[in-house]
């Protein structure tokens, strides 16, 4: 347990010695969303309809960005193979790297939303369903983005290949979030939404980690 | 199964099994084409365009046993190091997404006169599309690798982890208001299509199945066989 610990303390100084990792993950996200405007026009009718979508797209796409380096360093510089010798299963490993990853690059999107939220001038009682929503699916995100990273450790074109991989199974996150902030805006209940959002979540954690640390293996070996 | 795993005695047992599986492919779906066409009644409500369920439906319903075959291929060759197993997978996997996308196209094609619409964004549909994606991403992670050995491995996980769709295909209409419609087959209570519009659909289906099992012999013998022209080049 205390290896469990130590891994997710090492890979989260290392992420803050980087430092730049999670500013360019918020600045995509900021900036992303703020293309819209431009896009669709400025009238606040046509925006506080698609607000919900269009932050939950840009908070997926920001956080497939940091994904790709998930493994790379230590799969490059051999530290990858010491790790997998380690008495901490592999499955906990993938486990506290993903930990490691909502923490930096998760949480400041959670975060950051509402402030967004604001400038697509999402209607009032949508906040609350947004943080709630993202607040639950962003872990989603990172577990299953950690068996997109884990299969393309050393593909070539890395970085495409695991957003073409890993959004076909963001998508249900993605139904719920925004079904959630939708439901809470029309004044439906938005409890079932963000019970489903629990689901996978709790799916996740066991089944993501097994998957990755399959990958990883064969990655090593 | 395991009879099987000799490349060479594959190639001899798919020799002999070739012939009669695309004599009968060719058969059923000669009948089946010409029970749907002209042999099935029209629809009291769409008329003659039902017809094109004959081609939709078998499609659809391939897409995803192929899927199946694939993660099944996937999930043998990872337990028991099985060797024709993800090569089955590999070649199964191009012969899914077709299946897939004349499900999508045909489909497409149907909608537009029945629902007034050449696609909607229901769960069956978007499910389906996901289905497309999941094959694209398997065909193009095994392909992304200069190790063919480290691609088939990696697409043999992903394409377990994607088979977590194939439910949500299939229970996608009961879960969800959806314009598709939902089963009239394979449920419980039994079919509720008519049986002369139901047997051309099963000769189609097992024609599209026969089909299925012919070109994935035909693939794999011919991976099978450039595996052997390499390492004869590589011995010369």
């Amino acid at each position: 347990m205390s290896g469990f610990f130590r891994l997710v303390r090492r890979d989260l100084r290392l992420a803050l010695r980087q430092g730049g990792d999670a500013a360019t993950v918020l600045a995509f996200f900021f900036l992303a969303v703020i293309l819209f405007p431009f896009g669709v026009g400025p009238e606040p009718e046509v925006l506080t309809r698609i607000a919900a979508g269009i932050v939950w797209v840009t908070a997926l796409l920001a956080a497939l960005l940091s994904l790709e380096r998930l493994f790379l360093a230590d799969y490059e510089d051999g530290s990858l193979e010491a790790l997998a010798l380690m008495p901490l299963p592999l499955e906990f490993q993938v486990l506290a790297k993903a930990l490691a990853h909502w923490l930096t690059t998760g949480l400041p999107l959670v975060v950051v939303a509402p402030l967004l939220a604001l400038l697509l001038h999402l209607d009032g009682a949508g906040y609350g369903a947004l943080v709630l929503g993202m607040a639950l699916g962003t872990p989603t995100l990172s577990l299953v983005g950690a068996i997109g990273a884990a299969l393309t450790l050393g593909a070539r074109r890395g970085g495409v290949l695991l957003s073409l991989l890993v959004l076909p199974l963001y998508i249900p996150v993605l139904i719920f979030g925004v079904g959630a902030v939708e439901a809470a805006v029309t004044g439906l209940e938005m409890r079932p939404h963000l019970m489903l959002l629990v689901a996978l979540l709790l799916a996740a954690i066991p089944l993501a980690p097994v998957a990755a640390a399959a990958a990883l293996r064969q990655a090593v070996e | 199964m395991f009879s099987l795993a000799n490349p060479a005695r594959f190639m001899r047992w798919s020799a002999a099994v070739l012939p009669y599986c695309a004599f009968a492919t060719a058969v059923l779906l000669a009948a089946g084409t010409i029970l749907a066409l002209f042999v099935a009644p029209p629809d009291y409500q769409q008329g003659e365009a039902v017809r094109i369920m004959y081609v939709h439906v078998p499609a659809a319903y391939m897409a995803s046993l192929v899927y199946a075959v694939v993660a099944l291929g996937s999930a043998v060759a990872l337990i028991w190091r099985h060797p024709l197993a993800d090569i089955a997978a590999q070649e199964a996997a191009p012969l899914g997404a077709g299946f897939t996308l004349i499900c999508l196209v045909s489909g497409s094609l149907w909608g537009e006169p029945m629902w007034g619409t050449w696609w909607v964004w229901d769960a069956r549909l978007t499910s389906v599309l996901v289905l497309f994606f999941l094959y694209l991403g398997y065909m193009a992670l095994v392909n992304a690798f200069d190790d063919p050995a480290r691609g088939a491995k990696a697409g043999a996980i992903l394409a377990l982890v994607g088979v977590v769709n194939l439910p949500i295909i299939k229970f996608s209409v009961d879960w969800w208001n959806t314009l598709h419609q939902p089963a009239s087959i394979f449920r419980l209570g039994g079919p509720t299509i008519a049986a002369a519009m139901l047997w051309p659909l099963f000769i189609m289906a097992l024609g599209f199945t026969l089909f299925f099992v012919t070109l994935l012999l035909v693939r794999m013998r011919g991976r099978l066989l450039a595996a052997r022209i390499r390492a004869l080049r590589l011995a010369a």
